[in-house]
């Protein structure tokens, strides 16, 4: 079994919903990304959704695209990256790093080379924003022949036919995008994403993990009632930007935030 | 004389793009999922339009009677003689309403926003030209309309800026990036995503996922058609060379696609040389980039050894941009097309001969193009024509030229 089988089958036994954070690799440098990683891990995620810098984050609200900035300013690059995952698992062979991201630098490393390195590394998936199923070819085989996942997202404009057709080819886990709108967004519908979920599960055993404009213990909590795992991002990136250049601080915020969070979702 | 994407289908030769919207390896639909959707659904409503009599009678009223088409073809006489070589001929898409090929594109997108029941369009600019003729459009046919625009091409076009406001517009400056024309995209592409459901995002040029890139150009083509029209009026053949500017390629495209079969028309577009490709400050992808993935499809692009997409310059912020039309990407590589660059002071020389000699004052855009007409024409023989597609008129662009010769109003 995979790290995310792994993981997701432990949570499932114990009855919880896995808690995802999203940060961005090299911000607000590339020097503290692997302690805020551990420190995540501490306060309790289950799995690490590490965002790969790009120029041009079009998915993205401001506080990602901020990331994206300040990272880039550092000169990180997907090879840094890569390096990141592989330093964090020298202390951690169980928690799954999913890389998140764009196409391009992907592109320019080549395919093969980014499955060689990425497993070599310990990533366990890659969600790529701008590469739907349409446009991925074998791209998401090529990353399983090389033990990890191609995660695809569902949106509220996804189709019947489309969902059915996306579930029937993901693994990993199904990664559903909560609102029309970009990451950080502040306009979410419970009601409605409850539905979407259900109606995903439906078509698949996989876990349906819920993201974008979840930004308190309390959205987490009410997401977490109807799903199987919950992905926070731009309200932990803002909280760690908050934090000038102590790292400390950082990595303590970090830990503080997944704590209530976890503490919340498992009380759901 | 309207849009016909079957056109080249007669001829036998492949149709592109394929379903999927790829010109060989470019183009695509790379988007995130939630655009996925809206996309399909364009593309459908494309489609039906494309065969109903109905819209195409509402396109040609109106390319005829607001827009003012068809457009000239003027023989440049005395900038020929002084070139000592072909004849040159001039598209002018200059005098079309809102002054630039631009328009010919936003009346075919918003009437297709008007049909599928969009009461809002967005659109991106960088010279402005686009961000004007999206705002007129919305003016005539009563939608709200959003202009979204890097910051830094908000200080290089005020006037552009302030004629958008007059007609009704919202104008966003967008600070992120390089706060040119590419992190305008985002922006109205970060719009769109959230505003889907009431909004049309009309893109500009030939670039974005797909069918934008197809569709754009079907609207553009009427430049090409026209102008094989006028040939064979005019000089009784079709032209021996074709050149346009390039930045995301719309105008080029629209000039070129009506004669890719035709192996006899020699096909050039210009790119933006700025301070020379060699100074590594420009904005000419096609010459000096490579194959990469930005703003929804597969394409040249300039970027760095990493894949992070980096600043272009160009005299022109409409030919600032680090992509270009997928279908540019493929006529390259299959070698129908060439794409050469005039560099920034060429592209200045070319503005003032033409403005001179002809009374015509050119886009900085344009003057790309016609630097390189002037550069092919005295190779050339005098009974042989040049058509240069005069996209776009000057006007916008004085403050620019002044600047750079130190001149302060």
């Amino acid at each position: 079994m995979s790290r995310i089988q792994t993981r997701f089958a432990q949570l499932h036994a114990d009855n919880r919903r896995a808690l995802i954070p999203f940060i961005t690799a090299g911000d607000p440098n590339p020097e503290v990304t692997v302690a805020l990683m551990h420190a995540l891990v501490a306060g309790g995620a289950d799995v690490i959704e590490l965002g790969v810098p790009f120029s041009d984050p079009m998915a993205d609200g401001p506080v990602i695209q901020r990331a994206s900035e300040r990272a880039l300013k550092h000169g990180v690059t997907l090879g840094n990256v890569l390096d990141m995952v592989a330093e964090f698992r020298r202390d951690n062979s169980e928690t799954p790093v999913i890389l998140m991201g764009y196409l391009n630098p992907i592109e320019v490393m080549g395919y093969e080379r980014f499955a060689m390195a990425g497993r070599s590394a310990g990533v366990d998936g890659a969600l790529i924003v701008d590469m739907p199923p349409e446009e991925a070819g074998d791209f998401a085989e090529l990353l399983r022949a090389h033990d990890m996942d191609q995660v695809f997202l569902l949106a509220p404009t996804t189709s019947d036919v489309r969902i059915k057709r996306i579930c029937s080819t993901a693994s990993g886990f199904i990664y559903y995008v909560s609102l029309k709108g970009v990451t950080g967004s502040d306009q979410l519908d419970l009601e409605d994403v409850a539905a979407h979920v259900a109606q995903i599960r439906a078509c698949t055993q996989l876990p349906v993990g819920v993201g974008f404009g979840i930004k308190d213990a309390d959205m987490a909590a009410r997401v977490a009632a109807f799903s199987d795992a919950v992905v926070v991002g731009s309200a932990l990136v803002e909280r760690i930007a908050a934090c000038g250049d102590e790292p400390e601080r950082m990595t303590a915020t970090a830990s503080a935030f997944m704590q209530d969070l976890r503490t919340a979702m498992d009380a759901a | 004389m309207s849009a016909n994407p079957t056109a080249v289908a007669n001829t036998g030769a492949p149709v592109l793009p394929d379903a999927l919207g790829h010109f060989g390896i470019y183009g695509g639909r790379f988007v995130s999922e939630t655009l996925m959707g809206p996309l399909e659904e364009l593309q459908q409503a494309y489609e039906r339009y494309l065969k109903d009599p109905d819209f195409h009678a509402e396109l040609d009223y109106e390319l005829k009677h607001f827009v003012g088409r068809p457009s000239p073809l003027y023989h440049a006489k005395r900038w020929s003689e002084k070139l000592g070589g072909a004849q040159i001929y001039l598209k002018r898409e200059d005098l079309n309403h809102t002054g630039a090929h631009k328009v010919n594109n936003t009346v075919g997108q918003a009437l297709l926003a008007y049909r599928m029941g969009k009461k809002r369009v967005i659109a991106e600019t960088g010279a402005g030209q686009h961000g004007v003729a999206s705002a007129t459009i919305a003016a005539r046919y009563g939608m709200e309309c959003v202009v979204y625009m890097g910051s830094e091409d908000v200080k290089r076009q005020s006037i552009n800026v302030y004629r958008m406001r007059l007609l009704g517009a919202e104008v966003v400056p967008v600070e992120a990036g390089s706060k040119t024309l590419k992190d305008a995209l985002n922006e109205a592409m970060r719009d769109w995503v959230t505003n889907v459901d009431t909004t049309f995002y009309i893109i500009g040029t030939v670039a974005g996922p797909h069918p934008y890139p197809a569709m754009v150009r079907d609207f553009q083509a009427v430049i090409g058609r026209e102008t094989r029209e006028q040939s064979l009026e005019q000089f009784g053949r079709l032209p021996d060379v074709l050149v346009a500017c390039v930045g995301g390629g719309s105008n080029a495209i629209g000039m070129f696609h009506p004669f890719l079969q035709d192996e006899g028309v020699r096909i050039i577009g210009v790119e933006a040389g700025g301070e020379g490709v060699a100074s590594g400050h420009h904005a000419a992808p096609l010459a000096a980039g490579r194959p990469g993935v930005l703003h929804g499809n597969r394409t040249y692009l300039m970027e760095d050894e990493n894949g992070q997409i980096i600043d272009t310059h160009s005299i022109s912020a409409g030919l600032d941009y680090p992509g270009v039309g997928p279908e540019h990407a493929w006529l390259k590589d299959s070698g129908r097309a060439e794409y050469v660059t005039a560099d920034d002071d060429e592209a200045l020389a070319a503005f003032h001969t033409l403005t001179r000699t002809e009374g015509i004052m050119p886009a900085l855009e344009t003057a790309h193009a016609l630097a390189h007409a002037a550069k092919l024409a005295p190779t050339m023989d005098r009974d042989q024509v040049i058509v240069v597609n005069l996209s776009g008129r000057g006007d916008k662009d004085i403050h620019t030229v002044a600047a750079r010769e130190g001149i302060r109003f």
